[in-house]
């Protein structure tokens, strides 16, 4: 096999899903009627100033799964988010978001981008923020929520009940930019949950944290997926910290993608079929995973943000 | 001013309203300073300061420009103030707040460039008109006694029709401000939100250069919405804390203006600063004592990360 036909045969994989998570899903589905995948995506292709990022991927998250996003740096994760958010064209193929086109469930969507933390100097508080999530997006000047009678203390129980849920009721009152980078991302999350999305989009929430922030967000993440029943769709780039939480990994390298449970994708001979060249896993004493020798991608695969 | 200071305020301010040109200076003020207020309340939350500044400052050659044709300099303001905010919006990224880590890059560079060439085009224009010269320290630090009755009507026009446009805009502004990428994929078009807000921002600041003259418009754009970002971080507590710190410091600085003879620009601009040096001392004292208490309630420390990746 040549090396083109590997990334060919690699970019349409599907490793057979975890049949638990998919018999859960399934019942549901039948009885709504509702299409059974919350983001599909069939021969899609990205290209960004004419250079294609990846091609040919075909994948399916299903209704409750917490799905994550990996591959080295400049492989196109984020853009694979901005994709299922209608916020880049496609190239090539299709992708459906809860039964429609990109964008246009986007109201049923909770995203947080990818970004630095909040300037020190932000003078707003961080239920102000959750409260932007709720209608920031409705042209106007809300009323004090003493004019709005039930429908303004609707709105208030709402953001304090995702402040709470999130755990963030001791800082929400802050201004946002003195609250630490593991808070803020608890406050981010909660502003993404408070419309009760279907599918939380996540960019690389655990990049700014320490160890310990690490763990709990992720744990926090999946808390919300089981209890909520939203689909996580989150990038990472170290996949450690979310080991204990996942259903699939999504594994994006080389122009193509591989998707299935970690313990089926995050192995010598699906990296090594997917890059082309040999790749090992190890395990340290930990049960860390340690990816080795894959190929940085190219300098210019960087894409501007 | 010529007349005395009796100490009783009812009386002072009697005599202060029976000239019209000091009812017209107080109309004037009253207008611009809730514009400025509010519109200063979202430039300083978007850190447009300099945007803002620059659109202050191409004032002075539109009024200038405008006299020496032979035109109200009111439409000079006005006019080259709504253009600019446009040629702002519509460079690369200049509409966009907080645009990236650089922030203004290339961007304050050209617009910085371009200030300087509008003073110098507006003093050439001063020099062109002869006989303009005691109207240039008007035009650049303000007057009391040059607001007409037609300017008032022109300020009110355009006031009212700035903060109705504001009320419009008010809440995607808002989101657009302090998390532009979530607001965008939520739907709100950012980059129009953008320029509807500079063109905002060109009205307020043509119409507060004609209370406080080109150089001084920060007194009321950026003092008090600096001010009330320092005492709370409530929206809505501190966008009305800016318009009322505006009015309180236009309507003293005016009364003052009047009953001495220093400038009105000098006054206004010195409560202004006075207010900020205020609120930024409580906020240093209350910061700490925040602190201490915070200190006190022994937080888990696993919360402290060092932000700033990416």
């Amino acid at each position: 096999m040549t090396r083109s036909e590997a990334v060919r045969h690699a970019a349409t994989t599907t490793l057979p899903s975890d049949g638990a998570s998919a018999a859960q899903s399934r019942p549901q589905a039948a009885a709504t009627g509702v299409p059974l995948a919350v983001v599909s995506l069939e021969g899609a292709s990205v290209a960004v100033g004419g250079r294609t990022v990846w091609s040919g991927v075909s994948l399916q998250v299903q209704a409750g799964q917490f799905v994550a996003v990996l591959g080295p740096n400049g492989v196109g994760k984020s853009t694979m988010l901005k994709a299922v958010l209608g916020l880049v064209p496609l190239s090539g193929g299709r992708v459906t978001v809860l039964g429609e086109r990109p964008g246009r469930r986007n109201a049923a969507i909770g995203y947080l981008p990818q970004r630095r933390a909040f300037d020190p100097g932000t003078r707003i508080r961080g239920v102000d923020i959750v409260r932007l999530g709720l209608d920031g997006d409705r042209w106007g000047t809300p009323l004090p929520g003493w004019l709005r009678g039930s429908k303004g203390r609707a709105a208030r129980a709402r953001v304090a009940e995702v402040i709470d849920l999130v755990g963030a009721t001791g800082y929400a009152r802050r201004p946002i930019g003195q609250c630490s980078g593991g808070e803020q991302q608890r406050l981010l999350i909660a502003q993404a949950l408070v419309r009760r999305p279907q599918l939380l989009v996540l960019d690389e929430p655990l990049d700014s944290l320490d160890v310990t922030n690490q763990a709990s967000v992720s744990a926090l993440i999946q808390e919300v997926c089981r209890s909520q029943g939203v689909a996580v769709l989150l990038v990472a780039h170290d996949v450690n910290p979310l080991m204990p939480y996942l259903d699939q990994v999504i594994y994006l390298a080389h122009g193509g993608a591989v998707m299935g449970s970690p313990e089926q994708v995050i192995t010598a001979d699906t990296l090594t079929m997917l890059y082309g060249t040999p790749i090992d896993v190890l395990r340290d004493r930990a049960g860390r995973l340690v990816v080795v020798g894959q190929p940085d991608a190219p300098t210019d695969h960087r894409l501007p943000r | 001013m010529s007349s005395g200071l009796s100490w009783n305020l009812a009386d002072d301010v009697r005599q202060m309203l029976v000239f019209h040109f000091m009812l017209n200076a107080l109309r004037a003020g009253t207008i611009v300073a809730v514009v400025a207020g509010a519109v200063g309340y979202f430039m300083v939350l978007r850190r447009q300061a300099f945007a803002g500044h620059t659109l202050a400052v191409i004032g002075f050659p539109g009024a200038a420009g405008a006299t020496w044709l032979g035109l109200s300099p009111v439409f000079g303001y006005f006019g080259i103030c709504i253009a600019g905010a446009l040629v702002i919006a519509a460079l690369p990224s200049g509409g966009r707040a907080n645009a990236g880590l650089g922030g203004y890059g290339e961007e304050s560079a050209v617009i910085g460039t371009v200030q300087a060439f509008a003073l110098a085009c507006g003093f050439l224009f001063v020099s062109l008109y002869k006989g303009f010269l005691s109207g240039l320290n008007n035009l650049l630090f303000g007057t009391i006694i040059g607001v007409s009755d037609d300017q008032v009507l022109v300020l009110l026009i355009a006031g009212v029709g700035c903060l109705a446009m504001l009320m419009v805009l008010a809440r995607p502004l808002l989101f657009s401000s302090v998390d532009g990428a979530v607001a965008r994929a939520r739907g709100v078009p950012v980059r129009v939100v953008a320029a509807g807000f500079l063109v905002l921002l060109g009205l307020a600041a043509a119409g507060t250069s004609q209370v406080t003259g080109s150089l001084l418009v920060f007194a009321l754009l950026v003092a008090p919405a600096a001010t009330a970002a320092r005492l709370t971080a409530r929206p809505a507590l501190g966008l009305t804390l800016s318009v009322f710190i505006a009015l309180v410091v236009t309507w003293a600085g005016e009364t003052i203006a009047f009953f001495s003879p220093y400038p009105i620009g000098f006054w206004v601009s010195s409560l202004a600063f006075a207010a900020f040096l205020l609120a930024t001392g409580f906020r240093a004292v209350s910061d700490r004592h925040g602190q201490r208490r915070s200190r006190a309630s022994a937080r888990p420390m696993g919360n402290r990360v060092a932000a700033g990746a990416v």
